[in-house]
């Protein structure tokens, strides 16, 4: 496919340096009514002819490794394309928890990588991510849930990360909305405390990123979708088709969540990967009620309030493989069941939104960072349930491997090969709820 | 809530059932010819398409049948 109209060639050296924001233009802003703003990154019709990196998928990750390639690799002609909008994927419909608690070394340091990233991230980009670490409580209700809490505590402090236990008074304390010694089917024995966890503003993140990455001369193409992957006489990857015209590029990163199956599929990759529906769901707002972050593994629940007030709930994945992006409503409805039990106020809030993301789960649940067998096709993937909070560190590790064509360390272990040396890192039991 | 349709006891309520993923995967017969990549792939890689789909279903809370069943993954739907 040719290019139906004249190519989209812009100087990159005459792309605009970012719009900061600051206090003098938001006061002036307030007097003109807000309506001086401009578009916060290009937005091209259409990719130009060649590219050196080729981002497939605008979620967070996409455009986070679209970010670092250029700010920190000087890799500038570099295209994100986009099948529908920038975080319209699972960037925009996940329930923002950000923790980096998890039990395997390996897991701990990718994601303590990107906690320490999100720490400065809004000055970093320029954008307010509204990063707010409140505290993610993990909940134990039985006997098997305290040892493996207390497991988790001793592994984090090992690996640095900070983690604590809180005993019933303790979380009654901390998050005084729960029914703490309630007659509860699972009642509450305590919980693990990581204070440096919290939330951020999904959209802003992919905005940020977006905004950042475009200053530097990254192309944002949206409404384009890569529906092939080509390759030279050698196998190696010549460039992608799509939807809007061809492109040629060496290097192609393939960062598209719940759809990396489909996309690998077109440079006859098979992929350990399974794509499932997961849901949430919002509250009415209602004034400050829930302080905290709250999950359970045990009921598959996890709660925290937005800024604008909505109690916001994730539920489990639904039990079968599907490209549906709606959950079963049986689903939502378990979940809903035992968070009324854990705090009983919100029996009256009415909900007012669900709906459904596509995740990539993995086998061992930790995500894939890795080169592939064919020379130039990267893969960042298998995030499944719990990726949003990696979105930096994810983003930051993966513009390395693609630059340098050999991982950062700390992404080496995550590879595609695992699956054959059977060197997996198995956060399937430690971790089997979303979050 | 979804049905699903068992061959013995017709269709039922979907928390009936388990699922069991991609059908037809078949364990490699000779081991010790076994490469680790072949492994690897036997365990953990899997077609995950976008449309048709083959797949294993268990009747676990009725009559306890195992069966194979084809499903367009974008609409759910069960093709006969
Ligand atoms: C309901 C729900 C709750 C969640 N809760 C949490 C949580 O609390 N904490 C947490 O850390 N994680 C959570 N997650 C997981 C998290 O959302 C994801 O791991 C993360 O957002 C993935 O980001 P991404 O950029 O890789 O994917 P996405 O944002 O999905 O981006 C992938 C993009 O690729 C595009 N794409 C696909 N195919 C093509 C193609 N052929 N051509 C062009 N573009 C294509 C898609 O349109 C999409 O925009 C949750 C997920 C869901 C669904
Ligand atoms: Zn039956």
């Amino acid at each position: 496919m040719s290019h139906p109209d004249k190519p989209y060639i812009p100087d990159r050296n005459k792309v605009a340096p970012m719009d900061r924001f600051s206090l003098a233009k938001l006061l002036r802003q307030g007097f003109a009514g807000q309506t001086g703003w401009g578009a916060q990154w290009r937005a091209p019709e259409r990719p130009e002819a060649a590219y050196d990196v080729v981002i497939v998928g605008g979620g967070g990750h996409g455009l986070a490794t679209a970010y670092y390639l250029a700010k920190e690799h000087n890799i500038r002609r570099v295209a994100v394309i986009e099948r529908g909008w920038i975080g319209g994927g699972n960037t925009g419909r996940n329930t923002t928890i950000i923790r980096s608690n998890y039990l395997m070394p390996e897991s701990a340091a990718l994601y303590d990588h990107s906690v320490k990233l999100w720490e400065t991230l809004s000055q970093q980009l320029n954008y307010n991510v509204m990063y707010s670490p409140r505290g993610v409580l993990m909940l134990a209700h039985n006997v098997h849930d305290v040892q493996s809490a207390m497991r988790h505590i001793h592994a984090n402090r090992l690996a640095g990360v900070d983690n604590e236990w809180l005993d019933p008074a303790q979380v009654k304390a901390f998050c005084p909305p729960l029914n703490v010694g309630g007659p509860l089917r699972y009642p509450i024995l305590g919980g693990a405390l990581q204070r440096r966890g919290g939330t951020a503003r999904h959209d802003a993140v992919a905005w940020g990123f977006a905004r950042a990455a475009s200053a530097l001369g990254v192309d944002i193409v949206q409404n384009c979708a890569v529906t092939g992957l080509k390759r030279d006489a050698t196998g190696a990857i010549s460039g992608v088709e799509t939807t809007r015209g061809d492109i040629a590029c060496k290097k192609v990163g393939v960062v598209a969540a719940g759809h990396t199956s489909v996309v690998m599929a077109m440079a006859g990759v098979r992929m350990p990967l399974e794509s499932y529906p997961l849901q949430a769901l919002v509250s009415e707002p209602v004034k400050p009620a829930f302080p905290c972050v709250v999950m359970s593994n045990t009921i598959h629940a996890y709660i925290s309030q937005s800024d604008k007030g909505e109690m916001v709930i994730g539920a489990g994945t639904d039990a079968y493989t599907s490209y549906s992006q709606t959950g079963g409503l049986h689903i939502a409805t378990q979940t809903l069941d035992a968070i009324c039990e854990l705090v009983p106020q919100f029996r009256r809030l009415r909900m007012l939104r669900n709906w459904g993301g596509i995740v990539d789960l993995s086998p061992d649940r930790s995500p894939i960072l890795s080169k592939t067998d064919v020379a130039g096709l990267y893969v960042n993937s298998g995030w499944g349930t719990g990726g949003f909070k990696a979105t930096p560190g994810s983003g930051n590790v993966f513009a390395h491997t693609i630059a340098h064509d050999e991982p950062h360390p700390i992404n080496a272990p995550f590879s595609l090969a695992r699956f054959d040396t059977g060197l997996l890192i198995d956060e399937a039991a430690a971790a089997a709820v979303a979050h | 809530m979804k049905l699903i349709p068992c061959p013995i006891c017709g269709e039922r309520a979907e928390i009936e059932f388990t699922y069991g993923g991609q059908a037809g995967l078949t364990r490699p017969a000779d081991p010790a010819a076994t490469t680790e990549a072949e492994w690897g792939a036997f365990l953990y890689a899997r077609e995950n398409p976008k449309g048709m789909h083959r797949e294993r279903w268990r009747h676990i809370h009725g009559c306890g049948q195992f069966f194979n069943l084809t499903r367009d993954t974008v609409t759910d739907r069960f093709i006969p």
